[in-house]
């Protein structure tokens, strides 16, 4: 019994470390210009968007979580931030030259996102 | 579908109309649009980028702005009342199951898990508990399962996980007893019900508390007329604010708030832009002068034309201004997001290691403790605080800082202000008013003052320069008739040459003089009284021959001497720059007590002097009026543009001062001072919170004290410590200007 226990406790820190930090979720390959990402139970979705490079994005949120922790969103990297209207869309446009992972979170890094900027 | 206004600018006729509305339904995901001639605004509806469209409409020969009203605040203050609302009912229901039980359990009344009447009443308890963690709970655990899906982890998962496992736990002992030993038989239902009614009670006062953190820019929304009263076909009548159309004429009266900004047409008033700027006093407006929408109009009656409407008002800049730096996070806040980043995954292998850390170490209520102890860990770990000890304080230091008239750009800008130990100040409006005037005028030899002023003012029409416009000035006052000038050429940083009435005129300072072998001999005695009384002399000569010296003096603002005495209050060197000579400088820096200063500067030296204070060791601000400036205010560690009244777009700097007072350095540097330290007790009680909370939930303490933390306990910690960092953040709302406090 105790050493199920403990097996199952050094199996379930491997897998924190894992999936917390080693894997990353697939991305959602968007081609639309405009694109929707729902502000809801903790989580932005789609949260991982992969877009093409040098093309004008705009990103739709809704926001429908009425806690404070949701009202921002901060592009660190872009150096762009939005307030997020309750249930009202608030639009970002964006055209990023550069490939790479840009990330967006609220300001608590509680909600987390990226962007994953590719070479049509 | 996203419905949009526009102001559109360039239509002459109804012909246009069609034209604009072409462009619009040209651009891709347009759906409906209509073009409002009379209001010089178009109502655009569908799936679209504004800047396709916008494009699109300039691509047709107009012009066109996206119209932004600002939420409703109203709309938006009942939906966050309601969220508070909904979060105290769910901390209500859960602590009506939650507490009774406790009570119970803590008197002894609740039955035990060793026979089946126990364990039915367990059971029962079991599945109430089930609907407190559905009704009062259940946005954890959604929250917890989404951000899983997506490889995150946040704080409801903390909460989901730890509570979720209480009532795991509990159900099964209450089902199969015989897996724990006896003594280990305690079900932890009510500790599930009062650790999310805790938290919700928690996030509710958090809220109430946040809610405080931005009344800096709802009072700027709130600055918003809804209405303005518009000349249309020679009537009057009132329209919604987002219907002024550009150019259109606008009707103010008194005690009304100026809806949008434009140039005074007809009448004159007193305004008052305090709102807007902190000054004080009203200030005279009459025809041709601009006028700032939400500003306030005390007394007259006038009319003027809409020049800025929209996104594009000073107002709507300001907003937007303060709302980007309050999002933006100086370097002190970085550590603490990358710990952001990786803490709720650490907390939970911590989690797990308490776990068989008591499994392996304690002994018969060793599973008891294990999962106790687990649940603690995982309850009193707040990211949140952690997360919000920067942002929070940044808000309110950004939007108090706006109420002074101080635009701060960035957090990083707030940040180095605090520790600034040296202020460059250049001269000329920004000590002085920037409005020179003739004080005196020498003639020599054989020529007239009348002459001297006449030749000055002559060569100097031309010129943009502040001292040439206070010569022409004296000049037209005296009603002189000036010659035309050729062949002109400016020297910079000596003065300038020109042909006049075909005489060869020199005017600018003795160095001009020496360049030119002109004998300035006869009026050095002259120059240097005036220099010392703080003026500018210029020399005047014509065809080589010295004819006369025009002294110009800057008048010194009123409360210049006073700020740079708050400033040395504040520890800071106070520097001066001009292009003076340096008996006129020595005047001025006696004058107001200056520490140092450079004179006969070159404009394009400014930046070299901020260079050389910063390789002294020192910290520097440089405070100018941000264009003549530019390069030494993006050299200095923290511009600050003195704008004039609202002018809010100096891009070169990193505060904007929109009052024109030297006040508002010390304004500037004392809040962020202030906010730096708020700062600096949120991250250090988060850090310390959370650094000393885990380990003593771990148990660190039962073996030598025999304490461990109760999860209840580490419920109301958790939830309390996130509303204790908001409401220090909150503390800065009652930060006074440096003026007042003196």
């Amino acid at each position: 019994m105790d050493l199920l226990i403990n097996s199952v406790g050094l199996i379930l820190i491997a897998m924190i470390i894992w999936w917390f930090w080693m894997s990353s979720p697939k991305a959602k390959v968007v081609d639309a210009q405009l694109i929707d990402i729902l502000v809801e139970d903790g989580v932005y979705s789609p949260a991982n968007i992969e877009v093409p490079a040098n093309q004008q994005i705009t990103l739709r949120f809704i926001r429908k979580d009425a806690s404070p922790c949701a009202e921002k969103v901060i592009f660190e990297t872009l150096d762009k931030s939005l307030e997020l209207a309750l249930g009202q869309p608030t639009e970002l446009s964006l055209n990023i030259a550069d490939e790479g992972e840009y990330g967006f979170t609220c300001e608590m890094h509680m909600y987390r996102g990226r962007l994953i900027v590719k070479a049509k | 579908m996203t419905v949009r206004h526009f102001s559109i600018g360039g239509m002459s006729c109804a012909g246009c109309v069609a034209s604009v509305e072409k462009a619009l339904k040209n651009v891709e995901g347009v759906t409906s649009s209509s073009v409002n001639f009379a209001e010089h605004t178009a109502e655009v509806e569908g799936d679209y980028l504004p800047e396709s469209l916008i494009k699109s409409v300039i691509d047709a020969g107009y012009e066109a702005a996206l119209l932004q009203s600002e939420e409703d605040t109203a709309e938006k203050e009942a939906a966050e009342f309601e969220h508070y609302r909904n979060l105290l009912k769910k901390s209500f229901v859960a602590a009506l199951v939650g507490v009774p039980l406790f009570v119970l359990g803590m008197s002894g009344l609740l039955p035990d898990l060793n026979n089946t009447q126990g364990q039915v009443i367990w059971f029962l308890i079991g599945i109430a508990t089930a609907f407190v963690l559905w009704f009062s709970g259940g946005h954890f655990y959604t929250g917890a399962w989404k951000a899983f899906k997506n490889h995150n982890a946040n704080m409801d998962t903390l909460v989901a996980l730890g509570t979720g496992t209480a009532w795991i736990f509990s159900m099964v002992i209450t089902l199969y007893p015989d897996l724990v030993p006896a003594l280990a038989r305690h079900a932890y239902f009510e500790a599930a019900a009062i650790i999310i009614a805790l938290i919700n009670f928690g996030s509710a006062l958090e809220m109430r508390a946040r809610g405080k953190t931005s009344e800096a820019i709802k009072r700027l929304i709130g600055l918003q007329p809804k209405t303005a009263r518009v000349v249309r076909d020679g009537k009057e009548v009132d329209v919604a604010i987002n219907e002024v159309g550009l150019d259109e004429t606008v009707r103010v009266r008194p005690g009304e708030k100026i809806p949008v900004d434009g140039v005074i047409i007809d009448g004159h008033s007193s305004i008052d832009e305090s709102m807007l700027t902190g000054e004080p006093l009203p200030l005279e407006k009459n025809r041709g002068d601009d006028v700032v929408g939400g500003t306030i109009n005390k007394s007259g009656t006038f009319l003027f034309q809409a020049k800025r409407i929209g996104s594009e008002t000073a107002l709507a800049q300001i907003i937007a201004l303060v709302r980007k730096a309050q999002n933006s996070k100086p370097s002190i806040g970085k550590l603490a997001d990358k710990i952001s980043a990786v803490f709720v995954p650490t907390v939970l292998i911590v989690a797990v290691i308490t776990f068989l850390l008591w499994f392996n170490l304690a002994d018969e209520m060793r599973v008891s403790y294990a999962l106790v102890t687990m649940m603690t860990v995982l309850i009193i770990a707040c990211p949140c605080a952690l997360g919000l000890a920067t942002p929070i304080s940044i808000m309110v230091g950004v939007g108090k800082a706006a109420e002074f008239g101080v635009l701060i750009r960035n957090g990083e800008a707030l940040q180095t202000a605090g520790k600034l130990d040296a202020v460059v100040l250049d001269k000329t409006g920004t000590i002085t008013k920037g409005q020179p005037s003739v004080t005196q005028i020498n003639a020599y030899s054989d020529w007239q003052q009348s002459d001297v002023l006449l030749y000055a003012a002559s060569i100097e029409k031309g010129s943009e320069h502040p001292l040439a416009e206070a010569i022409v000035n004296a000049a037209n006052d005296k009603q002189i008739s000036l010659h035309d000038a050729s062949d002109f050429k400016a020297i910079a940083g000596h003065g300038v040459f020109a042909n006049v009435n075909q005489h060869a005129v020199h005017l600018g300072n003795a160095a001009l003089m020496q360049k030119n072998n002109i004998d300035i001999n006869v009026s050095i005695n002259d120059a240097q009284q005036l220099a010392e009384q703080a003026q500018t002399p210029m020399f005047l000569a014509i065809d080589g021959q010295l004819a006369g010296i025009v002294s110009v003096a800057d008048p010194i603002k009123d409360d210049s001497a006073k700020a740079i005495q708050t400033l040395h209050k504040l520890g800071i060197k106070v520097v001066m720059l001009t292009g003076d000579n340096s008996h006129t400088a020595k005047a001025v820096a006696s004058q107001l007590n200056i520490d140092e200063y450079f004179a006969e500067v070159l404009p394009e030296d400014k930046e070299q002097k901020v260079a050389l204070l910063q390789s002294q060791g020192y910290v520097v601000g440089m405070v100018g009026d941000g264009i003549n400036d530019a390069p030494a205010l993006a050299r200095a560690d923290v511009g600050f543009a003195i704008g004039t009244g609202t002018d809010v777009a100096i891009e070169s700097a990193d505060v904007t001062l929109m009052r024109g007072s030297l006040n508002g350095v010390a304004d500037a540097i004392a809040i962020s001072k202030a906010t730096v330290k708020n700062i600096k007790q949120n991250l250090f009680g988060a850090f310390v919170y959370n650094s000393l909370g885990i380990p003593v939930a771990a148990g660190i303490l039962f073996p030598v004290f025999g304490i461990l933390l109760n999860p209840m306990i580490a419920g109301a910690a958790m939830a309390m410590s996130s509303v204790t960092v908001v409401s220090n953040a909150n503390r800065l709302r009652w930060f006074r200007s440096t003026v007042v406090r003196q």
